[in-house]
């Protein structure tokens, strides 16, 4: 790769361009993450009259709780769940508009808005959907023989939220799918063609391989996606219910800080996602970018 | 986003008020009353601010209860407090503790120049927000009381007596399990807040121990005891009645889907706040029966009596002396006899004061509206013992997630009656355990 390299006539020009962003930055994210760690190594009371210096019980306390440890498990879930489903999903679409010739545009418009529906009314929607009393969906469920219910049935609350979690993020993927899927030369296409190979075979051995840089890039994000974003369609569909079955972490750190004003674990479990998203970057840039073939 | 136009609107009326009415002192106000409630609050602010000329009160409504209160807190924290807010009875244990936020309303009243009488108050109510040295830390607003409405309709379709309503647990389950078998509703009954209603109204109501110290009245250092026989009776029956399509669940909190499915013919009986009255009213054409809550028979001591819930207004530490003049008016202002009645009857709150029960008599409220003084009745049915007089413990609100979570668990089959509260008990004691450190 090439450097560009400009020379700036002053010294202090650089730095007076940059200054916005870095205020922004310290602002926005530095700040609140220093409070968030300082905050996390105390004990508070809700309107912050008395303040203890407790090191890292809070910490502690998080990992010998039962609900917090299958917090985790239910993020993993969740996350691999909602991933896997939504990048299967607009893979398949963007492939089938990668064949397409002449109504690709309509098409793709129409995949592309379900990205501008906020994700509160998105959860709202599914829920009206699934609603046990009167969603359209469970009628036809009860049709088939299926009594669902995410008032009580974790596993259905789990397929909610994921599903409607899925299903915001394809529009995302799709269009870099599309992209992608554009990118690729189709002389090797012919080639393989012209060697014999069919169209599930050129799939997996020539578009798949040269799409995975694409792949990987819409993993993290759709992993960052779900552990963050989704906090309102969960908010909005089961409320991290029933019984915490789809508390995912970012849930927990609201549920414990602002409905329950436990300010120090919540800090803390906030430290704890920020640890996890350092982590994912880092081996997004370490070994992945490394390995994928562009 | 919604917040963001709350704060919005708070904003502009902030900025616009003071050039409107610059010579009051302007005195706010955060409530969590909505709908028609929340428009009954608007004209009793409105009456309030017509009748004299000193002081300007703006009330804002800020969503749900436990919204208004964490809103409240963190605008404390950031010096933005208003002089009043509206707190939830689960949130009492917390506000309590919260010296040098709080300004006691005793101490109010008597700074601020009012006549301020605590035996005027209904001692049911009053006692729930008073101190072990008899003072009163907050002002009652509105107090409930959880009661039984039926159907009559589905009752005389089913073949039963529509004139009588169910007495005992034994009763809902026979007539719910006729009105299922007959196909007169699907479900025989639904209730609100399993928190409220059926745990610690039920506690209450079969006179059994919610926590020690009195339920937690005498130390903030107790421990929840739910997990005891008649409990884990009820919630191994309203496991099994949910498994026989006798009883459905409406949700966590509140219970959202219960009153639907009540006010749409779903379920024959419902259970829930005296206040619900107005609503259920509102949306049902059929003949509605209003019973006390049921009891299980062979409970010595039941029935006892049942226990409040709702709100009380808590006046905030940290504004001028001259609005605290404006506050300690309004709150003389929202106890007497005409407000507190005209109150009462529109929302099936409670009668706060001794005055205004006897008004409502006087008025022949009772008389037109049989049954609106059922609540009333059940709350004075028997002098409170220690197990009845309420309950106040830390982190309460939190707790109260707890019972729903631990609720749904077992109707998802993935504990039984006792592992469920044994669990809940836990859970809630080392809740009330971190209470008692981060305030001890």
């Amino acid at each position: 790769m090439q450097t560009k390299r400009t020379t700036f006539r002053s010294w202090w020009l650089p730095y007076l361009l940059v200054a916005p962003q870095l205020a922004i930055t310290l602002v926005f994210f530095i700040w609140p993450a220093g409070q968030a760690v300082y905050q996390s190594f105390l004990r508070e009371d809700p309107f912050g009259l008395s303040t203890t210096w407790v090191g890292l019980r809070n910490y502690i306390r998080l990992f010998d709780s039962a609900e917090y440890l299958a917090s985790f498990e239910t993020t993993v879930i969740f996350t691999v769940c909602t991933a896997t489903l939504s990048m299967g999903l607009s893979l398949l679409l963007a492939v089938a508009v990668d064949r397409m010739i002449r109504t690709a545009s309509v098409y793709t418009t129409l995949v592309v808005w379900p990205y501008a529906v906020a994700p509160a009314i998105a959860g709202i929607l599914w829920w009206f959907m699934f609603n046990p009393s009167f969603g359209i969906l469970t009628y036809v469920l009860e049709m088939v023989g299926y009594d669902w219910n995410h008032r009580l049935n974790g596993e259905d609350a789990m397929t909610l939220v994921v599903l409607a979690s899925a299903w915001k993020q394809i529009s995302y993927n799709f269009l870099f799918f599309v992209a992608g899927l554009q990118s690729i030369p189709m002389s090797l296409r012919e080639a393989a063609a012209i060697d014999g190979a069919g169209p599930v075979k050129r799939f997996f051995t020539v578009v798949f391989p040269l799409l995975s840089p694409t792949t990987f890039f819409l993993l993290v994000v759709n992993i960052n996606y779900t552990m963050f974003d989704t906090f309102s369609t969960i908010d909005a569909s089961t409320a991290g219910g029933p019984g915490q079955a789809t508390t995912i972490l970012v849930y927990k750190v609201y549920e414990d800080g602002v409905k329950g004003l436990n300010l120090g674990s919540s800090a803390a479990q906030s430290v704890i996602l920020m640890s996890i998203v350092i982590a994912l970057t880092f081996i997004q840039f370490r070994f992945i970018e490394r390995r994928v073939q562009y | 986003m919604q917040r963001n136009l709350i704060a919005g609107l708070a904003l502009t009326t902030a900025l616009v008020a003071p050039l409107a009415a610059s010579a009051q002192t302007e005195i706010s106000w955060w409530h969590a009353m909505g709908g028609a409630l929340g428009e009954k609050v608007d004209e009793i602010v409105a009456n309030y601010n017509a009748s004299q000329d000193e002081y300007h009160l703006t009330a804002t409504y800020r969503g749900s209860y436990t919204e208004t209160m964490t809103a409240a807190i963190a605008a404390f924290r950031a010096g933005e407090q208003p002089n009043l807010v509206q707190v939830f009875e689960v949130g009492t244990g917390t506000m309590m503790a919260a010296e040098g936020a709080v300004y006691p309303v005793y101490q109010l009243m008597e700074d601020h120049g009012q006549d301020f009488d605590p035996s005027v108050y209904l001692p049911a109510v009053a006692g729930y927000y008073t101190n072990t040295d008899g003072q009163m830390l907050s002002m009652p607003f509105n107090s409930s009381t959880p009661i039984l409405y039926y159907n009559k309709d589905i009752f005389a379709e089913a073949g039963l007596d529509a004139d009588v309503a169910p007495e005992t647990w034994a009763d809902v389950e026979e007539m719910s399990r006729k009105i299922v078998d007959s196909g007169a509703a699907e479900c025989g009954f639904t209730t609100g807040w399993i928190s409220w209603v059926q745990l610690e109204n039920l506690s209450a109501w079969h006179n059994q121990p919610i926590g020690t110290h009195e339920n937690g009245f005498g130390s903030i250092d107790s421990e929840m005891t739910v997990n005891g026989p008649v409990q884990i009776r009820h919630w191994e029956n309203l496991a099994k009645w949910e498994d026989e399509g006798l009883f459905k669940y409406g949700g966590p909190g509140g219970g959202a889907d219960s009153a639907p499915a009540f006010y749409s013919g779903e379920c024959a009986i419902y259970m829930n706040s005296s206040a619900s009255r107005a609503g259920v009213l509102a949306n049902t054409e059929f003949d509605l029966g209003l019973g006390m809550l049921p009891y299980y028979a062979d409970v010595e001591g039941a029935p006892q009596n049942s226990i409040i819930g709702g709100a009380t207004l808590w006046t905030l530490a940290g504004a001028s002396d001259a609005q605290y003049d404006g506050v300690a008016s309004f709150l003389t202002y929202l106890s007497s006899a005409e407000v507190q009645a005209d109150w009462h009857q529109f929302t099936g709150y409670l009668p706060i004061t001794n005055a205004a029960y006897e008004l409502s008599q006087s008025q022949g409220y009772y008389d037109e509206n049989p049954g609106a003084d059922i609540a009333i009745k059940q709350i004075t049915l028997n002098e409170p013992t220690a197990n009845s007089k309420g309950l106040r413990f830390g982190n309460y609100v939190q707790i109260r997630g707890v019972i729903d979570e631990e609720f749904e668990n077992l109707l998802s089959g993935d504990k039984t009656a006792e592992e469920a509260l044994n669990d809940l008990v836990e859970r809630g004691n080392s809740l009330i355990a971190d209470f008692v450190e981060a305030n001890g």
